[in-house]
């Protein structure tokens, strides 16, 4: 009953999401503001009916009632309740309800936080909110209803697989699902801009920390299934350049280009066409990556159980996106205009070499995913790409943006001086090649890529400091006070941003070239080496989970003598899929490096084969994810984006415009 | 302006199109053009010792799997814990290692306990060719002479060894005797 509850909320919700996607357009049209307002009361109830849809489905699992297909296929009765709970979004048709709520609640939190834009402009988005909403619900409802029956009903369910019983598996898919419809907010926008035929600084302003959020819940979405694969594969690899976790790179790369893009269209009125283009980019790639995900048509270790029909379903909606919004932009377009000009040096030129860096470096992954699939369907040739191809075409991509990163926030907006420049940032950069240099050799082996790296990212810091330095050192004469009100939040979060990068790119080249690997043999009371660890494998006992039996060994870990810890990696058994064991890593986490270890087969009568690592500074790769997102948090809570302000003159009195620029200017 | 709309627009209809005959293309049950031929023959170097030449005759003589895989390929990995499941259940499986290093390769099985009986080295992709790999992982099951009787695009699962790698192996098994 419980369950055709649900089934119903979620019909109901439907129809509200396609009353949401007609009227406000109609009352935005024809200048109704009854029919305007209905948008923010449609979103509401949306939302309360997908909880409520949510909630039941909730409700189905922690009762286990298997009479729910979806439930007998991702639950069982001894799974741990908390995984009951969060088993609601480990398949697909859960997943996809999750989605929806969540797209909900974004639309809900634009009806609440965008009160003082023009009503047009709310109703405008509202309606293309709907609109999304009414795709993915109906996908939902017609191909991947979570509610439907299966009688009779067993008397055990399947159990959720258990790679997915994880705290890691827990927070993952609610922040990446954030991050994605997060994206459709940011096109919503574009799109209702479009629509209105006014593409203008206020409209980049109102985008911008909408943008700005959902890159962060993307940035901590993606993070987390990367910390996640990390310690729960049991291999210690962080990335695989597997198809879905490039589904969710993708829309990261081209939402990174898009937050740039959009600084410069809020700043400088510049790069207007270009930001609707790549909020129509980073939106479609969204899809596109459910439907790499869920239609089966690549083969990818986390790949839902799939169906042909879903597949048409999502190209249908990715089509009719992308169609929909170019033809949109083509009707548009010639109303755009263009922004003020700029000369070849200027922030500008330098976030547009960016911009075209991480499209490139974006367009390289896609090709990379897809190019199998490309030659298998002209029947040219069989091939797989794998790492080797991203690796070589990535790195150097990202070797100038890195460059940049630190350059580009020095460099003055319209026209810069490259003397000023070479002024300000040359004893930064003699400092960044010596340390560069000189970090590798102190780790004990030397390695120009390494370097380089390393190199880069002090480069990123270091200029970031110093100009955090500098703003706060022309305040001198207020006190501190002043000193650090001239850290305003968006300033501040930008250089959080790029540290954190930094970060990330010095935990990447250190675990790359020095992280130690070693397989061994070890019965108890035997001990291997990793590095300047001593590993000694005091016993292996059997233990008793609540849904598994393992082997868990236990582990001394030493470093000259001194006893840093005791690992115990186990070996499970779950009950639902006896005969295939699966390994659960047991680390040691510092911020110079982690150990990890993970248990495999049982050899002889009484030994084991371990794998050891040493794994210097993975512990900067996760801080370095946590800061960019804090960074980006810090950003978008600037005050500058609260003020409620005049509804119709923002635009005119923003941006600095030039003569000839004035003319261009539509609105 | 023409053009500021005619190269997304083309390029939209590009990915969609590609995607559309992708979905069309269902690789994992597209029945091989090989299924019920003899393995084609090849002749490799083995993964362990350069000096041992390894062709289809290494394969023949028992039911058996032909696994491909790669020490880069992440599916691989999901997979062995099946094969080697498999092989504690006293199946024979030889493989083909796809494109990798030796380095990688034996790394690789060194890790975890090696499934394999034999391995041919195939790090151009030759064999795979002949045998028609479309990408890693691949399982095919040849029965005694060396016909092949089944195969499977994509790594294997629990579901996927239950109900159809072992029932296809067991009525080999069956034939024969």
């Amino acid at each position: 009953m419980i369950a055709e509850l649900g089934n119903f909320a979620l019909i109901l919700a439907l129809c509200l999401a396609a009353t949401q996607a007609v009227l406000p357009l109609v009352g935005a049209g024809i200048g109704n503001e009854r029919l305007m307002r209905t948008g923010r009361s449609l979103a509401v109830g949306q939302f309360v009916f997908l909880v409520a849809s949510y909630a039941a489905l909730t409700w189905a699992f922690v009762v286990s009632d298997f009479s729910v297909e979806y439930v007998a296929l991702n639950s069982n009765v001894a799974l741990p309740t908390h995984y009951k709970v969060t088993a609601v979004w480990g398949g697909h048709e859960g997943s996809l309800l999750l989605w929806v709520m969540v797209l909900a609640a974004w639309s809900v939190a634009v009806a609440i936080f965008s009160k003082p834009l023009p009503r047009e402009m709310v109703a405008r988005v509202l309606a293309v909110l709907g609109m999304v909403s009414v795709g993915f619900l109906a996908f939902t409802v017609l191909t991947s209803n979570p509610f439907d029956r299966l009688i009779p009903a067993p008397a055990d369910g399947v159990d959720l697989n258990p790679l997915l019983q994880d705290p890691g598996m827990i927070i993952h898919p609610p922040l990446l699902y954030m991050g994605y419809v997060g994206m459709a907010v940011v096109f919503a926008f574009a799109m209702a801009a479009l629509i209105g035929g006014r593409l203008d600084a206020a409209w980049a302003r109102w985008s911008r920390p909408w943008t700005t959020v959902a890159w962060c819940f993307l940035t901590l979405g993606v993070g987390v299934g990367s910390w996640w694969a990390y310690y729960e594969l049991g291999w210690g690899g962080w990335w695989f350049w597997d198809p879905v976790e490039n589904a969710s790179f993708m829309p990261w790369l081209a939402a990174t280009a898009l937050l740039h893009c959009l600084a410069v269209t809020e700043k400088r009125g510049g790069f207007k066409v270009w930001t609707v283009m790549l909020a129509i980019v980073t939106f479609a790639l969204t899809i596109l990556g459910a439907f790499i995900v869920r239609s089966g048509v690549i083969t990818s270790v986390h790949a839902f159980a799939t169906d042909p029909d879903r597949g048409v379903f999502l190209l249908a909606m990715l089509g009719a996106t992308l169609l929909g919004s170019l033809a949109l932009y083509a009707w548009r377009a010639p109303k755009v205009g263009l922004g003020g000009g700029f000369g070849w040096y200027s922030r500008e030129s330098l976030l547009l070499g960016n911009n075209v860096l991480l499209v490139v470096s974006c367009a390289a992954v896609f090709i990379g995913t897809l190019y199998p699939l490309a030659l298998d369907a002209f029947s040219l040739s069989k091939i797989s790409v794998g790492p080797p191809f991203f690796d070589a075409v990535f790195m150097p991509l990202m070797m100038p943006m890195l460059f940049l990163v630190g350059m580009a926030p020095r460099v003055a907006w319209k026209q810069g001086n490259p003397q000023e420049t070479y002024r300000e940032l040359r004893w930064v950069f003699v400092v960044s090649v010596l340390l560069g240099i000189a970090w590798p050799l102190a780790m004990g082996a030397w390695n120009p890529l390494t370097a380089l790296g390393l190199g880069l990212a002090i480069w990123i810091l270091l200029t970031a400091a110093t100009d955090l330095r500098n703003r706060m050192m022309r305040r001198r004469s207020q006190g501190l006070g002043g000193m650090l009100r001239a850290l305003r939040p968006s300033f501040l979060g930008m250089h959080l941003a790029h540290a954190g990068l930094a970060l990330v790119v010095i935990a990447i080249s250190m675990v790359n070239t020095y992280e130690i690997e070693r397989d061994v043999r070890l019965a108890p009371g035997e001990t291997a080496t990793a590095g300047k660890y001593a590993f000694t494998l005091a016993s292996v006992s059997k233990v008793r989970g609540p849904n598994f039996d393992a082997d868990q060994a236990s582990i001394v870990v030493t470093r000259n003598g001194t006893q840093v810890t005791t690992l115990t990696p186990q070996r499970r058994d779950y009950d639902s899929q006896t005969g295939m064991p699966m390994t659960q890593a047991s680390l040691h986490r510092r911020p110079s490096r982690d150990l990890y270890v993970s248990l495999g087969e049982p050899v002889g009568s009484d030994a084991w084969l371990v794998r050891l690592y040493y794994k210097p500074y993975m512990f900067w790769m996760w801080t370095g994810g946590l800061l960019m997102a804090f960074g980006g948090f810090l950003a978008a809570a600037d005050r500058r984006y609260r003020l409620a302000r005049d509804r119709s003159t923002v635009s005119q009195t923003d941006i600095p415009i030039s003569g000839r620029d004035v003319r261009q200017e539509v609105s | 302006m023409l053009k500021r709309i005619f190269i997304p627009l083309t390029g939209a209809l590009m990915v969609l199109g590609l995607l559309y005959v992708g979905l069309g293309l269902d690789s994992r049950s597209l029945p091989s053009p090989l299924v019920g031929k003899p393995a084609p023959a090849f002749e490799l170097e083995s993964l362990e010792d350069p000096e041992r030449m390894i062709t289809e005759a290494d394969f023949i003589g028992e039911v058996a799997l032909v696994n491909v895989w790669a020490s880069w390929c992440s599916s691989c990995r999901s997979e062995k814990p099946y094969l080697m499941a498999l092989a504690r259940q006293g199946v024979t499986i030889h493989a083909f290692n796809y494109r990798d290093t030796r380095e990688d390769a034996t790394h690789y099985l060194a890790a975890d306990m090696n499934p394999y009986d034999t391995i041919a080295f195939d790090p151009q992709g030759d064999a795979g060719m002949e045998w028609g790999v479309y990408a890693t992982p691949e399982t095919y099951v040849l029965d005694a002479e060396g016909i092949i009787r089944y195969k499977h695009i994509g790594p294997l699962d629990a579901q996927l060894v239950r109900e159809e790698i072992l029932p296809v192996l067991e009525k080999l098994e069956a034939e024969q005797s």
